[in-house]
Protein backbone atom coordinates (compact mmCIF):
# COMPACT_ATOMS: atom_id res chain seq x y z
CA UNK A 1 0.00 0.00 0.00
CA UNK A 2 1.18 3.47 -0.83
CA UNK A 3 1.94 5.57 2.03
CA UNK A 4 3.85 8.62 0.99
CA UNK A 5 2.07 11.00 -1.90
CA UNK A 6 2.71 13.50 -3.68
CA UNK A 7 2.46 17.06 -2.18
CA UNK A 8 -0.30 19.43 -2.98
CA UNK A 9 2.23 22.24 -4.62
CA UNK A 10 3.72 19.53 -6.71
CA UNK A 11 0.01 18.06 -8.00
CA UNK A 12 -0.69 21.51 -8.88
CA UNK A 13 2.18 22.12 -10.84
CA UNK A 14 1.85 19.41 -12.74
CA UNK A 15 -1.49 20.14 -13.57
CA UNK A 16 -0.48 23.53 -14.60
CA UNK A 17 2.14 22.56 -17.11
CA UNK A 18 5.34 24.64 -15.36
CA UNK A 19 7.70 21.93 -13.85
CA UNK A 20 10.95 20.45 -15.30
CA UNK A 21 10.35 17.25 -17.94
CA UNK A 22 12.17 15.27 -15.24
CA UNK A 23 9.66 15.92 -12.58
CA UNK A 24 6.91 15.57 -14.40
CA UNK A 25 8.38 11.97 -15.28
CA UNK A 26 7.93 11.05 -11.02
CA UNK A 27 5.07 12.89 -10.54
CA UNK A 28 3.41 10.98 -14.20
CA UNK A 29 4.77 7.53 -13.02
CA UNK A 30 3.58 7.90 -9.07
CA UNK A 31 0.37 8.65 -10.64
CA UNK A 32 0.10 5.56 -12.43
CA UNK A 33 0.73 3.33 -9.47
CA UNK A 34 -1.56 5.37 -7.22
CA UNK A 35 -5.40 5.98 -7.07
CA UNK A 36 -5.53 8.28 -5.21
CA UNK A 37 -3.39 11.07 -6.78
CA UNK A 38 -5.10 10.25 -10.15
CA UNK A 39 -8.04 11.16 -8.42
CA UNK A 40 -6.14 14.21 -6.44
CA UNK A 41 -4.86 15.29 -9.82
CA UNK A 42 -8.11 15.13 -11.27
CA UNK A 43 -9.34 17.75 -8.52
CA UNK A 44 -6.13 19.80 -10.15
CA UNK A 45 -7.25 19.96 -13.50
CA UNK A 46 -10.56 20.39 -12.35
CA UNK A 47 -9.81 24.21 -10.91
CA UNK A 48 -7.84 24.76 -14.06
CA UNK A 49 -11.28 24.14 -15.97
CA UNK A 50 -12.62 26.20 -13.68
CA UNK A 51 -10.07 29.16 -14.34
CA UNK A 52 -10.49 28.74 -17.55
CA UNK A 53 -14.60 29.25 -17.39
CA UNK A 54 -13.92 32.11 -15.24
CA UNK A 55 -11.97 33.75 -17.52
CA UNK A 56 -13.46 37.28 -18.74
CA UNK A 57 -12.74 37.01 -21.93
CA UNK A 58 -14.23 40.42 -22.76
CA UNK A 59 -10.79 41.91 -23.75
CA UNK A 60 -9.98 39.36 -26.00
CA UNK A 61 -11.34 39.50 -29.76
CA UNK A 62 -10.97 36.38 -32.04
CA UNK A 63 -10.22 37.42 -35.47
CA UNK A 64 -13.27 37.81 -37.84
CA UNK A 65 -14.05 34.57 -39.44
CA UNK A 66 -12.33 32.70 -36.81
CA UNK A 67 -15.24 29.92 -36.64
CA UNK A 68 -15.22 29.64 -40.22
CA UNK A 69 -11.38 29.33 -40.68
CA UNK A 70 -11.96 26.18 -37.59
CA UNK A 71 -14.75 24.82 -39.80
CA UNK A 72 -12.50 24.91 -42.28
CA UNK A 73 -9.58 23.25 -40.83
CA UNK A 74 -11.30 20.55 -39.13
CA UNK A 75 -12.88 19.52 -42.47
CA UNK A 76 -9.28 19.64 -43.76
CA UNK A 77 -7.86 17.83 -40.76
CA UNK A 78 -7.78 13.98 -40.18
CA UNK A 79 -9.33 12.20 -38.22
CA UNK A 80 -8.00 11.17 -34.39
CA UNK A 81 -8.07 7.44 -34.12
CA UNK A 82 -9.07 6.60 -30.45
CA UNK A 83 -6.29 5.52 -28.22
CA UNK A 84 -5.84 1.97 -27.89
CA UNK A 85 -5.23 1.29 -23.93
CA UNK A 86 -3.55 -2.13 -23.41
CA UNK A 87 -4.19 -3.62 -20.07
CA UNK A 88 -0.77 -3.57 -17.77
CA UNK A 89 1.81 -5.29 -18.49
CA UNK A 90 3.53 -7.52 -15.49
CA UNK A 91 6.60 -5.18 -15.90
CA UNK A 92 7.97 -3.53 -12.78
CA UNK A 93 8.18 -0.06 -14.98
CA UNK A 94 4.38 1.31 -15.55
CA UNK A 95 4.38 4.13 -18.40
CA UNK A 96 5.69 6.90 -19.17
CA UNK A 97 8.75 5.72 -17.46
CA UNK A 98 9.30 2.52 -19.55
CA UNK A 99 9.16 4.68 -22.47
CA UNK A 100 12.05 6.72 -21.38
CA UNK A 101 13.84 3.29 -20.16
CA UNK A 102 12.95 1.87 -23.57
CA UNK A 103 11.31 -1.38 -21.89
CA UNK A 104 11.51 -3.15 -18.73
CA UNK A 105 14.16 -2.92 -16.08
CA UNK A 106 15.88 -5.90 -18.08
CA UNK A 107 16.66 -2.62 -20.27
CA UNK A 108 18.46 -0.66 -17.91
CA UNK A 109 22.04 -0.02 -19.07
CA UNK A 110 23.30 0.53 -15.23
CA UNK A 111 26.94 1.84 -14.48
CA UNK A 112 28.39 1.56 -11.54
CA UNK A 113 28.75 4.41 -9.09
CA UNK A 114 30.85 2.59 -6.16
CA UNK A 115 29.61 0.55 -3.28
CA UNK A 116 27.41 -1.64 -5.70
CA UNK A 117 25.06 0.63 -5.60
CA UNK A 118 24.16 1.43 -9.88
CA UNK A 119 22.43 4.20 -11.67
CA UNK A 120 21.14 5.01 -15.07
CA UNK A 121 21.23 8.99 -16.17
CA UNK A 122 17.65 9.27 -18.44
CA UNK A 123 17.28 11.64 -21.00
CA UNK A 124 15.39 15.02 -20.33
CA UNK A 125 15.51 18.56 -20.86
CA UNK A 126 18.98 20.07 -18.40
CA UNK A 127 16.72 21.93 -15.70
CA UNK A 128 16.53 18.70 -13.85
CA UNK A 129 17.93 15.36 -13.77
CA UNK A 130 16.10 11.71 -13.57
CA UNK A 131 17.61 8.88 -13.39
CA UNK A 132 17.51 5.13 -12.17
CA UNK A 133 19.31 4.00 -8.92
CA UNK A 134 19.73 0.37 -8.39
CA UNK A 135 20.23 -0.24 -4.35
CA UNK A 136 21.70 -4.13 -3.66
CA UNK A 137 19.96 -5.13 -0.39
CA UNK A 138 21.11 -3.71 2.91
CA UNK A 139 23.73 -1.08 0.65
CA UNK A 140 23.46 2.41 2.06
CA UNK A 141 23.51 5.22 -0.49
CA UNK A 142 26.03 7.79 0.00
CA UNK A 143 24.84 10.26 2.84
CA UNK A 144 23.66 13.29 1.02
CA UNK A 145 22.31 16.75 1.89
CA UNK A 146 20.78 18.99 -1.19
CA UNK A 147 21.10 22.03 -2.82
CA UNK A 148 17.36 22.22 -4.24
CA UNK A 149 14.43 19.14 -4.34
CA UNK A 150 14.83 15.33 -4.84
CA UNK A 151 12.16 12.94 -5.48
CA UNK A 152 12.78 9.28 -5.28
CA UNK A 153 9.88 7.00 -6.04
CA UNK A 154 10.44 3.36 -5.27
CA UNK A 155 9.49 0.61 -8.25
CA UNK A 156 11.20 -2.47 -6.31
CA UNK A 157 12.25 -3.12 -3.09
CA UNK A 158 12.11 -0.95 -0.01
CA UNK A 159 14.09 2.08 1.19
CA UNK A 160 14.48 3.54 4.74
CA UNK A 161 16.15 6.72 5.44
CA UNK A 162 16.45 8.44 9.30
CA UNK A 163 12.18 10.01 8.28
CA UNK A 164 10.46 6.76 7.15
CA UNK A 165 10.46 3.79 4.82
CA UNK A 166 8.97 3.49 1.57
CA UNK A 167 8.09 0.54 -0.61
CA UNK A 168 6.67 0.12 -4.16
CA UNK A 169 4.82 3.27 -5.21
CA UNK A 170 5.90 5.60 -2.29
CA UNK A 171 7.38 8.77 -3.51
CA UNK A 172 9.70 10.31 -0.96
CA UNK A 173 10.26 14.80 -1.44
CA UNK A 174 13.48 15.92 0.23
CA UNK A 175 14.50 19.39 0.28
CA UNK A 176 17.62 21.96 1.64
CA UNK A 177 16.78 20.84 5.18
CA UNK A 178 16.56 16.79 4.79
CA UNK A 179 20.14 15.57 5.30
CA UNK A 180 19.48 11.61 4.88
CA UNK A 181 20.78 7.87 4.31
CA UNK A 182 18.70 6.10 2.61
CA UNK A 183 19.35 2.28 3.27
CA UNK A 184 17.97 -0.90 1.03
CA UNK A 185 16.25 -2.81 3.31
CA UNK A 186 17.18 -6.79 3.08
CA UNK A 187 16.04 -9.35 0.85
CA UNK A 188 14.81 -7.60 -2.25
CA UNK A 189 17.41 -5.30 -3.87
CA UNK A 190 16.10 -1.73 -4.85
CA UNK A 191 14.89 -0.39 -7.86
CA UNK A 192 14.10 4.08 -7.96
CA UNK A 193 13.61 6.85 -9.80
CA UNK A 194 15.31 9.98 -8.48
CA UNK A 195 15.31 13.04 -9.57
CA UNK A 196 16.59 16.25 -8.54
CA UNK A 197 17.00 19.47 -9.49
CA UNK A 198 20.39 20.47 -8.77
CA UNK A 199 23.56 18.49 -8.40
CA UNK A 200 23.72 16.81 -4.35
CA UNK A 201 25.74 17.36 -1.89
CA UNK A 202 27.66 14.47 -0.39
CA UNK A 203 29.38 14.40 2.83
CA UNK A 204 32.02 12.14 2.16
CA UNK A 205 35.31 13.30 0.77
CA UNK A 206 35.55 10.72 -1.95
CA UNK A 207 32.36 11.00 -3.43
CA UNK A 208 32.01 14.59 -3.89
CA UNK A 209 35.01 14.18 -5.64
CA UNK A 210 32.95 11.95 -8.23
CA UNK A 211 30.50 13.86 -8.41
CA UNK A 212 30.66 15.98 -11.79
CA UNK A 213 31.60 12.58 -13.50
CA UNK A 214 28.39 10.64 -12.22
CA UNK A 215 26.18 13.54 -12.93
CA UNK A 216 24.28 13.19 -9.49
CA UNK B 1 -10.25 17.52 -1.48
CA UNK B 2 -13.01 17.70 -3.49
CA UNK B 3 -13.37 14.00 -4.64
CA UNK B 4 -14.79 13.65 -7.82
CA UNK B 5 -15.58 9.96 -7.64
CA UNK B 6 -18.13 10.98 -4.20
CA UNK B 7 -21.93 10.97 -4.93
CA UNK B 8 -23.52 14.92 -4.38
CA UNK B 9 -24.25 15.21 -0.51
CA UNK B 10 -25.87 18.89 -0.50
CA UNK B 11 -28.85 19.87 -2.43
CA UNK B 12 -27.77 21.04 -5.73
CA UNK B 13 -28.13 24.24 -6.57
CA UNK B 14 -27.69 24.98 -11.06
CA UNK B 15 -25.02 27.23 -10.95
CA UNK B 16 -26.06 30.49 -12.78
CA UNK B 17 -22.92 33.01 -13.40
CA UNK B 18 -23.98 35.36 -15.78
CA UNK B 19 -21.03 34.00 -18.06
CA UNK B 20 -22.32 30.89 -18.55
CA UNK B 21 -26.03 32.74 -19.34
CA UNK B 22 -24.07 34.15 -22.03
CA UNK B 23 -24.64 31.52 -23.67
CA UNK B 24 -24.30 32.61 -27.11
CA UNK B 25 -24.97 30.09 -29.99
CA UNK B 26 -26.19 31.69 -32.86
CA UNK B 27 -28.25 34.24 -30.96
CA UNK B 28 -26.78 37.38 -33.14
CA UNK B 29 -27.47 35.17 -36.46
CA UNK B 30 -30.61 37.13 -37.74
CA UNK B 31 -31.13 34.55 -40.79
CA UNK B 32 -32.51 31.83 -38.77
CA UNK B 33 -30.96 29.23 -41.23
CA UNK B 34 -29.67 27.80 -37.89
CA UNK B 35 -31.15 26.59 -34.35
CA UNK B 36 -30.26 28.66 -31.40
CA UNK B 37 -28.25 26.73 -29.33
CA UNK B 38 -27.32 27.44 -25.82
CA UNK B 39 -25.38 26.02 -22.50
CA UNK B 40 -26.13 27.05 -19.06
CA UNK B 41 -24.13 24.50 -16.67
CA UNK B 42 -21.87 21.83 -17.20
CA UNK B 43 -24.56 18.68 -18.28
CA UNK B 44 -25.65 20.81 -21.17
CA UNK B 45 -22.11 20.79 -22.23
CA UNK B 46 -21.40 17.38 -22.36
CA UNK B 47 -24.63 17.34 -24.27
CA UNK B 48 -23.10 19.55 -27.21
CA UNK B 49 -20.11 18.09 -27.15
CA UNK B 50 -22.21 14.51 -27.30
CA UNK B 51 -23.91 15.90 -30.54
CA UNK B 52 -20.65 17.17 -32.29
CA UNK B 53 -19.63 13.30 -31.34
CA UNK B 54 -22.53 12.03 -32.98
CA UNK B 55 -23.97 13.87 -35.77
CA UNK B 56 -20.89 16.74 -36.59
CA UNK B 57 -23.67 18.56 -35.21
CA UNK B 58 -22.57 22.50 -36.22
CA UNK B 59 -24.70 24.10 -34.24
CA UNK B 60 -23.24 22.60 -31.33
CA UNK B 61 -20.08 23.49 -31.96
CA UNK B 62 -20.58 26.67 -32.62
CA UNK B 63 -22.06 27.69 -29.57
CA UNK B 64 -19.15 25.64 -27.90
CA UNK B 65 -16.55 27.46 -29.97
CA UNK B 66 -17.91 31.30 -28.96
CA UNK B 67 -18.22 30.05 -25.42
CA UNK B 68 -14.67 28.49 -25.30
CA UNK B 69 -12.56 30.09 -28.06
CA UNK B 70 -12.48 33.37 -26.29
CA UNK B 71 -11.57 32.32 -23.24
CA UNK B 72 -8.95 29.84 -24.07
CA UNK B 73 -7.42 32.36 -26.30
CA UNK B 74 -7.35 35.45 -23.15
CA UNK B 75 -5.66 31.88 -20.84
CA UNK B 76 -2.78 31.70 -23.96
CA UNK B 77 -2.12 35.24 -23.82
CA UNK B 78 -1.75 35.21 -19.89
CA UNK B 79 0.86 32.74 -20.36
CA UNK B 80 2.21 35.52 -22.59
CA UNK B 81 1.87 34.23 -26.36
CA UNK B 82 1.20 36.89 -28.57
CA UNK B 83 -2.21 37.92 -30.53
CA UNK B 84 -1.32 36.36 -33.39
CA UNK B 85 -0.02 33.05 -31.70
CA UNK B 86 -2.94 32.68 -29.08
CA UNK B 87 -5.63 33.18 -32.06
CA UNK B 88 -3.69 30.58 -34.41
CA UNK B 89 -3.62 27.93 -30.81
CA UNK B 90 -7.13 28.44 -30.27
CA UNK B 91 -8.57 27.93 -33.57
CA UNK B 92 -5.79 24.63 -32.90
CA UNK B 93 -7.62 23.65 -30.12
CA UNK B 94 -10.70 23.78 -30.88
CA UNK B 95 -10.07 21.71 -34.21
CA UNK B 96 -8.82 18.99 -31.52
CA UNK B 97 -12.13 19.75 -29.61
CA UNK B 98 -14.17 18.13 -32.74
CA UNK B 99 -11.75 15.95 -33.39
CA UNK B 100 -11.20 13.90 -30.03
CA UNK B 101 -15.13 14.82 -29.23
CA UNK B 102 -15.53 10.93 -29.07
CA UNK B 103 -12.66 10.66 -26.54
CA UNK B 104 -14.47 13.37 -23.94
CA UNK B 105 -15.31 11.00 -21.08
CA UNK B 106 -17.73 12.89 -18.46
CA UNK B 107 -17.71 10.90 -15.82
CA UNK B 108 -14.17 12.07 -15.14
CA UNK B 109 -13.86 15.69 -16.44
CA UNK B 110 -16.27 18.86 -17.45
CA UNK B 111 -16.10 19.91 -20.84
CA UNK B 112 -14.40 22.98 -19.38
CA UNK B 113 -11.68 21.09 -17.44
CA UNK B 114 -11.13 18.74 -21.05
CA UNK B 115 -10.72 21.86 -22.77
CA UNK B 116 -8.11 23.78 -19.88
CA UNK B 117 -6.02 20.03 -20.83
CA UNK B 118 -6.29 20.36 -24.57
CA UNK B 119 -5.04 23.82 -24.20
CA UNK B 120 -2.60 23.50 -21.24
CA UNK B 121 -0.93 20.59 -23.63
CA UNK B 122 -1.00 22.82 -26.89
CA UNK B 123 0.73 25.88 -24.56
CA UNK B 124 3.45 23.31 -23.84
CA UNK B 125 3.99 22.65 -27.23
CA UNK B 126 3.76 26.35 -28.78
CA UNK B 127 6.54 27.65 -25.91
CA UNK B 128 8.73 24.65 -26.40
CA UNK B 129 8.65 24.05 -22.57
CA UNK B 130 9.67 21.07 -20.89
CA UNK B 131 7.79 18.01 -22.01
CA UNK B 132 5.06 16.71 -19.62
CA UNK B 133 4.56 12.58 -20.05
CA UNK B 134 0.99 11.53 -19.14
CA UNK B 135 0.34 8.33 -16.82
CA UNK B 136 -0.77 5.31 -18.53
CA UNK B 137 -4.31 5.30 -18.49
CA UNK B 138 -6.30 2.81 -16.25
CA UNK B 139 -7.77 0.47 -18.15
CA UNK B 140 -11.98 0.73 -18.15
CA UNK B 141 -12.60 -2.19 -20.06
CA UNK B 142 -14.09 -2.86 -24.11
CA UNK B 143 -15.94 -0.11 -24.90
CA UNK B 144 -17.38 0.96 -21.95
CA UNK B 145 -20.26 3.86 -21.13
CA UNK B 146 -19.53 5.88 -18.34
CA UNK B 147 -21.85 5.51 -15.76
CA UNK B 148 -24.85 8.33 -15.99
CA UNK B 149 -25.01 8.89 -12.40
CA UNK B 150 -20.99 9.88 -11.71
CA UNK B 151 -21.38 12.24 -14.93
CA UNK B 152 -24.65 14.01 -13.46
CA UNK B 153 -22.33 14.15 -10.01
CA UNK B 154 -18.93 15.19 -11.24
CA UNK B 155 -20.77 17.55 -13.46
CA UNK B 156 -22.83 19.40 -10.62
CA UNK B 157 -19.53 19.18 -8.31
CA UNK B 158 -17.44 20.90 -11.43
CA UNK B 159 -20.62 23.72 -11.04
CA UNK B 160 -19.90 23.65 -8.10
CA UNK B 161 -16.10 24.24 -8.50
CA UNK B 162 -16.66 26.88 -10.90
CA UNK B 163 -18.91 28.98 -8.66
CA UNK B 164 -16.96 28.80 -5.35
CA UNK B 165 -13.84 30.50 -7.39
CA UNK B 166 -16.09 33.03 -8.66
CA UNK B 167 -16.99 34.02 -4.88
CA UNK B 168 -13.25 33.89 -4.07
CA UNK B 169 -11.62 36.77 -3.00
CA UNK B 170 -9.71 39.08 -5.62
CA UNK B 171 -6.75 38.56 -4.22
CA UNK B 172 -7.17 34.67 -3.57
CA UNK B 173 -8.48 34.24 -7.30
CA UNK B 174 -5.56 36.26 -8.87
CA UNK B 175 -2.87 33.75 -6.53
CA UNK B 176 -4.53 30.40 -8.32
CA UNK B 177 -4.84 32.16 -11.82
CA UNK B 178 -1.14 33.02 -11.38
CA UNK B 179 -0.29 29.70 -10.66
CA UNK B 180 -2.31 27.71 -13.53
CA UNK B 181 -2.29 30.43 -16.46
CA UNK B 182 0.96 32.79 -16.13
CA UNK B 183 3.93 30.70 -17.64
CA UNK B 184 6.25 31.75 -14.62
CA UNK B 185 7.29 29.86 -11.32
CA UNK B 186 6.32 31.09 -7.71
CA UNK B 187 9.80 32.62 -7.48
CA UNK B 188 9.58 34.90 -10.72
CA UNK B 189 5.95 35.90 -9.46
CA UNK B 190 7.98 37.02 -5.88
CA UNK B 191 10.45 39.06 -7.99
CA UNK B 192 7.37 41.00 -9.50
CA UNK B 193 5.43 41.43 -6.77
CA UNK B 194 7.99 41.71 -3.77
CA UNK B 195 6.36 38.88 -2.20
CA UNK B 196 8.33 36.62 -0.40
CA UNK B 197 7.89 32.99 -1.44
CA UNK B 198 6.45 31.94 1.75
CA UNK B 199 3.46 34.67 1.00
CA UNK B 200 2.71 33.62 -1.51
CA UNK B 201 2.47 29.50 -1.40
CA UNK B 202 0.60 29.90 1.83
CA UNK B 203 -1.77 32.45 -0.27
CA UNK B 204 -2.33 29.43 -3.35
CA UNK B 205 -2.54 27.06 0.40
CA UNK B 206 -5.12 29.48 1.74
CA UNK B 207 -7.37 29.47 -1.78
CA UNK B 208 -7.25 25.87 -2.03
CA UNK B 209 -8.41 25.42 1.37
CA UNK B 210 -11.45 28.08 1.16
CA UNK B 211 -12.28 25.86 -2.52
CA UNK B 212 -12.32 23.04 -0.45
CA UNK B 213 -14.35 24.39 2.44
CA UNK B 214 -16.84 26.12 -0.02
CA UNK B 215 -17.55 22.54 -1.25
CA UNK B 216 -17.69 20.58 1.54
Amino acid sequence: MITHHLSDKLLMAYSAGSLPEAFNLAVATHIALCDECRARLASFDAIGGAMLEQTQPTSVVLQDGALAATLARIKAAPAIAKPVHEPRGEGILPEPLASYVGGDIDQIEWRGVGGGVRQAILQTSKIATARMLYIPAGVAVPDHGHNGMEMTLVLQGVFADETARFGRGDIEIADEDLDHQPVAEPGEDCICLAVTDAPLKFRAFLPRLAQPFLRI
Amino acid sequence: MFDMSRPPSAPRQVVRTEDTFLARGNKSRRDGRQQQVQAQNGAEWVALVKRVSDAQDTAAFTALFEHFAPRVKAFLMKSGASHAQAEEVAQDVMVTVWKKAAQFDPSRASVATWIFTIARNRRIDMLRRDRRPEPEELFWGPEEEPDQLQVIALQQESDQLSAAIATLPEKQRIMIEQAYFSDRSHSEIAEETGLPLGTIKSRIRLALERLRHSLS
